[in-house]
């Protein structure tokens, strides 16, 4: 049985669970008014019943489908032929790979040899046998949950604050989950990043000013030694970001300022909205209008202008983001412009100050923390921006800071690094993890000092 | 420095009032300055996003037709053996039509230039054709089959016809074909729908956004039914029973660094756990589903906490007052008035993710896939994914197409968030 029709089977069965602890509970409560001599209502009681019923199975069912595939993996491992097993990893991976498929149903990029015809059999016969047992196994749990619980059910059984303690517990484990996620990304980073300065030296990584990952194939190939100094490619990041800064930072903080300062209600009803959609519009879109409308414009007019500009230059794809970030700088700062108190306006206007002069010398210095954050914010968002530089961005790791050159980032860098074939013991593929790395850290550092300043400076005036 | 010409010409001013009257004019130019910048930041965000949507719709509408031939095809029985209906020599029949309309054509190259008018997915059509009623054989029958994608872009006008022959893509002798087809009403412009019902394909003409569509649709299902139960619990409880403590503190500042983690992080994760240590399918909406969890939880959890703290406590009290437990004060109180709120931050996460792409290239999801997936684990990508895919292309056809795919996305994102305003709207309670 698919594992798919056995979560619909397991929703059934709680149901059918429910319903035989109420009406056992009913019964024991005999007819009119015997429900007050239970102690809870019989809903708890058929609560109870489901949950013990689902919840063991749903356990076991998770950990099976978590292990399955690494446990039937190793059990035909253990049955190929010696001339496979002792292969190199990778080859044995390859091989793996190609049974998983034909397992699957799926072509495999060679004629099938026997070998692997048959342990793709073997593979998919322990395939379908571990999930018949986990069938039966779960099937029997719900079973025995809901019997065991229907057996206990009494007038006196505290239903309801077991089921009440059962969902406090299913409610602080889904509110750990983020924690979870947390760790699993440091660790999964950090595992391969420490692989790859196993190979490559931090520091040649952190201050080489030469980055061609490309690794030679055959040893004595020329030209593709593959080299991973990153300083380029943190160059280029830095260079977009900056422009996108440029663009956003001001366009953005003064229609905020307007917006807030300035516009009536109906103005404000509908430029504010309008300006969020350009939050809203996915990044991938953004990154067809850099590459195909945005960049040839600037190409064509860089040469009228005599200038020479890439075809991928920094300055599209910068120019782009800027505007995909306007919304983000404009909307924080809107928040923290009007969180300003009214008194501060009337003194200064009290003073004869004019309205621009009264946000120029008075509301943006009170709001220049908050500013401060939300801009902070807006560069980590633009140093892990993906889709628009990896389709107007170039590839070749320029050092220049030349917005009409071609430059690379980090996340270009990672997304092409890891499309693709991978084999995981190349330089070439766990550089990806440690651009990866610097990009969690930088982020991260940027995020937690932004929420910091923002959470400080809202507490000032609250 | 007017002021100090000025003092220097005339008697000292000494009243403050004079020195104050002398500067408004500047600080009033000032202030219209002021305000003019604002303005234009305004108008320059929205003449922007004005811009994205006037070149996106204007490359991208002419997708939504395509250029159909229509040829009397001849279902030779000669070609079309009984036991072999699947593979007989389509190519064939297609080719014999077209020379039988142009007799006058002659030689290898030229026979080769006119039979690529028609595309080479007009194959697949008359098999399906001659598959579901195996009476046509033997006989004529006019059929409209999907032109060339170059001939398509030189009847939309993205061909320039009157460039040298050796600088567009189309021979004069195939224009010349064309304007013969065109005045014998043969080739027209029709609906494409081929393009919203067929998977991914190497030519523009056969290509359609079906597949795609449906890998996002399995994505978000996986998302939506793990993020907006695990969302709401986390925030039900970080809100109404956790006690503030350090504990709950680093959840809290997680949750809010989670939320501002550069996408491609999630895709990294997503790689090596789920992939690796896991060995979950590549490509499968399965795993796209769980990273995209893990990337809107935060999103989710935030919303849905601020929609618990808009209820207001007296309710609570008032719960607690008449003997409801903890739990029942939130299960048949709190819950139910913070729902709309939670419903409005989850379609808004979800909307997120309809367009999110990076974490997915870094899972495999940008695997060219013809087949439109049927479940959970086949290989599959999604609509953001294919416009990425489409852009890199080099044929001209699929620029248009991506154009046309990203506004059916952000038709999508338009339906989604306008049903989270409407939902918004309508249940929006001021306490």
């Amino acid at each position: 049985m698919p594992p798919a029709y056995l979560l619909i089977a397991l929703l059934g069965l709680s149901t059918a669970a429910y319903y035989v602890g109420r009406r056992k509970a009913f019964a024991l409560a005999g007819r009119a008014e015997g429900v007050v001599k239970l102690h809870s209502r019989p809903t708890y009681h058929g609560a109870l019943t489901a949950l013990w019923c689902a919840i063991p199975a749903l356990l076991i069912f998770g950990f099976w489908l978590v292990f399955e595939s690494q446990v039937i993996t190793h059990l035909v491992v253990k049955d190929l032929p010696e001339s496979i097993r002792s292969l190199p990893a990778d080859r044995l991976n390859l091989v793996i790979n190609d049974i998983r498929n034909l397992a699957s149903g799926n072509f495999v990029s060679q004629a099938t040899d026997p070998a692997s015809q048959a342990a793709a059999d073997h593979y998919r016969r322990l395939r379908s046998i571990s999930h018949n047992a986990l069938a039966l196994i779960t099937i029997a749990l719900m079973a025995a949950g809901a019997v065991f619980v229907r057996r206990r059910i009494a007038p006196g059984l505290r239903a309801r604050n077991q089921v009440e303690k059962i969902l406090t517990v299913i409610l602080v484990a889904c509110s750990t989950i983020a924690i979870f996620t947390t760790i699993g990304i440091i660790l999964s980073v950090i595992y391969e990043a420490i692989r790859f300065f196993n190979i490559i030296p931090v520091t040649d990584f952190l201050f080489g000013l030469d980055w061609s990952p490309q690794m030679a194939i055959r040893a004595d190939q020329v030209g593709s030694s593959g080299a991973f100094g990153a300083v380029p490619v943190f160059l280029g990041t830095i260079l977009i970001s900056a422009i996108a800064m440029v663009v956003a930072v001001p366009i953005g903080l003064m229609s905020a300022i307007y917006l807030s300062e300035y516009a009536g209600k109906r103005l404000r009803a509908i430029a504010k909205p309008l300006i969020e959609v350009l939050a809203g519009i996915p990044t991938v879109v953004y990154g067809f209008f850099a590459a195909l409308t945005v960049a040839p414009v600037i190409r064509d007019w860089g040469t009228w202008l005599g200038l020479d500009v890439a075809s991928e230059s920094a300055l599209a794809a910068g120019l782009v983001m800027g505007i995909m970030i306007i919304p983000f700088v404009s909307s924080l700062s809107d928040d923290f412009i009007n969180a300003v108190p009214q008194s501060l306006r009337d003194g200064a206007y009290s003073l004869g100050a004019t309205q621009s002069e009264t946000i120029r010398q008075v509301i943006v210095p009170a709001a220049i923390p908050g500013i401060i954050g939300g801009v902070l914010l807006a560069v980590s968002r633009a140093i892990g921006e993906t889709m628009i530089v990896v389709m107007a961005a170039g590839l070749s790791a320029n050092l220049t800071v030349n917005p009409f050159k071609a430059v690379t980032t980090v996340t270009v860098q990672i997304v092409t690094l890891l499309v693709g074939d991978q084999e995981f013991d190349s330089p070439k593929t766990l550089a990806a993890f440690a651009l990866g790395l610097i990009l969690f850290i930088v982020t991260l550092c940027l995020n937690i000092i932004a929420l910091y300043v923002v959470r400080t400076y809202r507490e000032q005036y609250e | 420095m007017n002021n100090a010409i000025n003092s220097s010409a005339a008697p000292a001013p000494r009243r403050t009032i004079d020195i104050v009257n002398r500067s408004l004019k500047r600080r009033y130019r000032a202030e219209r300055r002021f305000r003019f910048y604002g303005m234009a930041a305004i108008v320059l965000s929205l003449v922007f996003l004005a811009l994205l949507f006037v070149s996106i719709v204007a490359k991208g509408y002419s997708a939504f037709s395509q250029t159909y031939i229509r040829l009397a095809v001849f279902f030779d029985p000669v070609v079309l053996k009984q036991d072999t209906l699947v593979n007989a020599d389509y190519v064939a029949l297609v080719r014999e039509s077209l020379f039988k309309k142009f007799p006058q054509v002659e030689g290898r190259q030229d026979k080769r230039l006119l039979a690529s008018l028609v595309s080479s997915g007009s194959v697949y059509q008359l098999r399906n054709m001659v598959l579901k009623d195996p009476e046509l054989v033997g006989k004529t029958v006019e059929v409209w089959l999907p032109a060339d994608d170059d001939i398509d872009m030189l009847i939309k006008g993205h061909f320039r016809r009157d460039l040298p022959e050796s600088e567009r893509r189309v021979s004069d002798k195939q224009i010349a074909w064309i304007e013969r087809l065109e005045a014998e009403r043969r080739l027209e412009r029709k609906f494409n729908t081929t393009f919203l019902t067929a998977g991914d394909s190497r030519e523009p003409e056969l290509a359609g956004i079906w597949g795609a569509v449906s890998g996002s649709f399995f994505t978000l299902v996986i998302t939506l039914s793990l993020s907006f139960p695990i969302g709401v619990a986390a925030a039900v409880y970080l809100e109404e029973f956790a006690k503030k403590n350090r504990w709950t503190d680093l959840i809290e500042v997680n949750i809010n660094n989670l939320a501002a983690v550069p996408s491609i992080v999630f895709g990294l994760l997503g790689l090596a756990v789920f992939l690796n240590f896991f060995g979950l399918p590549r490509s499968a909406p399965l795993v796209g589903g769980l990273v995209l969890t893990l990337m809107t939880l935060p999103t989710i959890i935030i919303a849905s906490r601020s929609a618990l703290t808009a209820v207001p406590p007296s309710i609570r009290e008032a719960a607690l007052g008449v003997g409801a437990s903890k739990m029942q004060m939130v299960v048949h109180h709190v819950l139910p008035l913070a729902l709309p709120g939670m419903l409005t931050g989850t379609i808004i996460g979800m909307a997120r993710a309809l367009g999110e792409s990076a974490p997915l290239l870094m899972i495999g999801m940008v695997a060219f896939i013809v087949d439109t997936p049927k479940g959970f684990t086949d290989p599959a990508t999604v609509l953001p994914v294919q416009i990425y895919l489409w852009a890199d292309s080099p044929e001209r056809a699929f620029v248009e197409r991506t154009s046309a795919a990203i506004m059916v996305l952000l038709a999508f994102l338009v339906v989604m968030n306008a049903g989270a305003i409407i939902l918004r709207k309508k249940f929006e309670r001021r306490w």
